[in-house]
């Protein structure tokens, strides 16, 4: 589903992504853990193309990223139905109800008929468990329903692969729960994943597997079991201490 | 105390606390004093009146410097112009910012009751001008055509007691460049400034009618509290009259003719044509004023919005040559006058554009206000989060879809209460399209304060009307921001 190969990115002399290759099989979840500045959040950019890097290729969904640009128009719209995306700060549009912002990309990028575009964004609403605020918005709405808004947004454009950026950061820790809900369905639901995150459960009890990124790299990959509980590398130590402690 | 020193003290008191007519001293008396005798005058009035030497701009030229020269010599003193816009000389000579008023004033039995008038020094006859081979031979032609006059002139009353539509200009050469351009079928003006102005070679189009539509004389205005005064002038002029320096220098200015020999013609009487009161008709002209003030700024603030908005597009996302043409729009309608933009739009353009006043109003404060509106929504468009453009692009939205569907409602509704503000101030400067001879509001206003020989009560009903036409758009406005801005309640401090 995702190819990464010999990623490369600087920002003028400092090395932003050192070579990064991996490769994510269908329906897999990958929890990119590490510490700050590491190289996270730009190598989940990097793959839908909010980010551009500078040599090597990524291919996701049967997309081809190219350096530098990312690619034409087509190729940004094409990739960017099947490969939806979920920000920390959920960036719903405030003058949208809850229903206008999901059906917004269906109507305008794909051209889903109204009817079937609400049709579809109730389906998601009750699926994240919100169906009863669809006239709601944003601003009425407690941080966690609205980033269950914004997964069900990104949801409705049928994607293929779902990247999350530290969903559940700018939640109190008792609206965390109710969007790791929502992931740990979708994962069942064997939807293929990238989530950045600082979030342990998601790390040890929802991802097949777990990328420790530090200094621009993946400095481990494996499943939970083996990163989490047996970490080798010294950066995946100190960061899981300081995690547990 | 001799007379001598009490116009010293007068002198002294007026320095101080500034002058009145109703100063102890008379106002000859002070004349005589300080040795110089002010009058107030219009340069706009042009050639032969009174203008400035092209070669040394501060000296004056014309047949009436020449004339008030001489009158001082008489008295003993020098004469100083006081430069005042011309409808507003007599109040301001009621005022009593100068001594006397002399610019072309007409005898009329209406400025009779207000002020002194002198004897005449020049005999004028209104002239009608037309376009050459026009089926017009008479006033009585012109029914319900556009007519060009000055504002406040005989010529103007003579106008509204026609049935033609007069059309208000504020200097000699515009009524006669209109006419050119088609935009009126005639100008009616004193034979002096039709020669100069009208039917003159540089204009092969414009030909002076023969017959004269009316005789007047132009005359010097004393204040009512200034008989001695008065009585020196009329001296002074019936003298200049008598020993031929009056023709000397009408001769000088080549307007000597028979009818300055003639039979002086009858104070000009009341045509029955200027308001009297605060009627029912000047309720409907007010009215009307209202409507096209109201009719004017909506269409240039409907024109002013997608052109700002074009304008903010390309300022903050267009490529390197496309901001700085946006930016030199910006800066060139922003940083030069509106009333420059107004003259060059409908006097500068004609040749080659000839709209009409109220099509060049209202593109010329639309072109205008753009460059306003242009800044505010750069200022609300740079205010997006960058996360809104993210989410966007990232649910697979084009620039363009994301620009319609995403940041422009948003910015919109940042925009709105400076969109107000503007559309405010809009309503108030198209007041300035009376210069290119629309008259709404306050230019309505100005002519019936004229008529009604007082600003009080115009004044009053020209701020209600105005008043009455934003009030209940800002009310309106600040409903439709309640409405938009949901999520933007003000956070309690």
């Amino acid at each position: 589903m995702i190819s990464v190969r010999t990623l490369c990115k600087a920002h003028g002399a400092r090395a932003v992504l050192t070579n990064v290759s991996a490769e994510v099989a269908k329906g897999e979840t990958i929890a990119i853990v590490g510490p700050s500045g590491g190289g996270k959040s730009t190598l989940l950019r990097c793959l839908n193309a909010l980010d551009t890097f500078d040599t090597g290729e990524v291919v996701i969904a049967g997309v081809t990223l190219q350096p530098r640009t990312g690619g034409a128009g087509e190729t940004l719209r094409a990739l960017r139905t099947r490969v939806g995306m979920v920000f920390q700060q959920f960036h719903l549009f405030p003058h949208l109800t809850v229903q206008a912002n999901i059906t917004l990309a269906p109507r305008v990028v794909r051209h889903v008929v109204p009817a079937v575009a609400t049709r579809r964004a109730h389906e998601l609403l009750d699926r994240v468990g919100l169906a009863d605020r669809w006239d709601a918005y944003p601003h009425e709405l407690s941080g966690g329903q609205q980033q269950r808004v914004a997964i069900a947004r990104a949801l409705a454009q049928d994607p293929e692969v779902l990247l999350f950026d530290e969903p559940t950061s700018a939640l109190d820790p008792e609206m965390r729960g109710e969007v790791m809900a929502v992931i740990r369905d979708l994962a069942a639901g064997g939807m293929t994943m990238l989530v950045v995150t600082h979030e342990m459960q998601l790390a040890t009890e929802i991802a097949t597997r777990v990328w420790v990124i530090d200094r621009g790299g993946i400095a481990e990959d494996g499943p939970p079991a083996q990163v989490v509980d047996a970490p080798k590398s010294q950066v995946a130590k100190d960061y899981f201490g300081r995690l547990r402690t | 105390m001799s007379q001598r020193g009490a116009a010293l003290l007068a002198l002294i008191v007026c320095a101080a606390v500034g002058c009145r007519s109703d100063d102890p001293a008379s106002t000859l008396a002070r004349i005589r004093a300080r040795g110089v005798l002010t009058y107030g005058a219009d340069l706009q009035g042009g050639e032969p009146y009174l203008y400035e030497d092209p070669k040394d701009p501060s000296h004056l030229l014309g047949f009436e410097v020449d004339i008030m020269d001489a009158l001082a010599r008489r008295l003993g003193v020098r004469a100083q112009m006081k430069q005042y816009a011309w409808s507003n000389l007599v109040p301001s000579l009621q005022r009593g910012d100068f001594d006397i008023v002399m610019n072309g004033l007409e005898a009329t039995a209406d400025r009779a009751q207000q002020i002194t008038l002198s004897t005449p020094y020049f005999v004028y006859a209104e002239t009608l001008a037309v376009r050459r081979g026009a089926p017009y031979h008479t006033l009585a032609d012109l029914a319900g055509k556009r007519v060009g006059t000055l504002n406040q002139t005989v010529a103007h009353d003579l106008l509204r007691a026609q049935p033609v539509e007069p059309v208000l200009y504020e200097g000699n050469e515009e009524p006669y460049a209109d006419l050119v351009q088609q935009r009126t079928e005639a100008v009616l003006l004193d034979n002096i400034i039709a020669q100069r102005y009208g039917c003159i070679p540089s204009k092969p189009d414009v030909v002076c009618l023969g017959g004269e539509v009316a005789l007047g004389t132009y005359v010097i205005g004393i204040r009512k509290t200034d008989p001695e005064l008065a009585k020196a002038i009329d001296d002074a002029i019936a003298a200049m009259r008598a020993d031929g320096e009056l023709e000397r220098i009408l001769r000088k200015a080549n307007l000597w003719d028979a009818r300055q020999t003639g039979p002086l013609p009858e104070v000009g009487q009341d045509t029955g044509v200027r308001a009297r009161s605060f009627d029912l008709e000047q309720v409907k002209l007010f009215a009307a004023g209202a409507g096209y003030t109201l009719l004017i700024s909506l269409l240039a603030f409907l024109l002013a919005v997608p052109i700002g908005m074009l304008l903010a597009l390309a300022r903050v996302y267009g490529d390197p040559l496309t901001r700085g043409a946006a930016r030199v729009y910006v800066e060139l309608f922003r940083g030069t006058p509106v009333l420059l933009q107004l003259y060059v739009l409908y006097y500068g353009l004609a040749p080659w554009w000839s709209m009409g006043p109220v099509t060049a109003a209202i593109l010329g404060l639309g072109l205008n206000y753009g460059a306003y509106e242009a800044e505010v929504y750069r200022g609300a468009l740079l205010a997006m989060p960058r996360g809104q453009t993210e989410a966007a692009k990232a649910l697979g939205l084009g620039p363009w879809q994301t620009l319609w569907y995403v940041l422009v409602p948003q910015a919109m509704r940042l925009a709105l209460p400076p969109m107000t503000n503007d559309f405010v101030s809009l309503l108030k400067d198209s007041s300035l399209v009376s210069v290119i001879t629309v008259i709404e509001l306050t230019k309505r206003m100005t002519i019936a304060a004229v008529d009604l020989r007082g600003w009080l009560v115009p004044g009053l009903a020209c701020a209600l009307l105005y008043l009455a036409l934003s009030v209940p758009l800002s009310e309106f406005a600040r409903r439709l921001e309640r409405r938009l801005a949901r999520d933007q309640r003000p956070h309690a401090l």
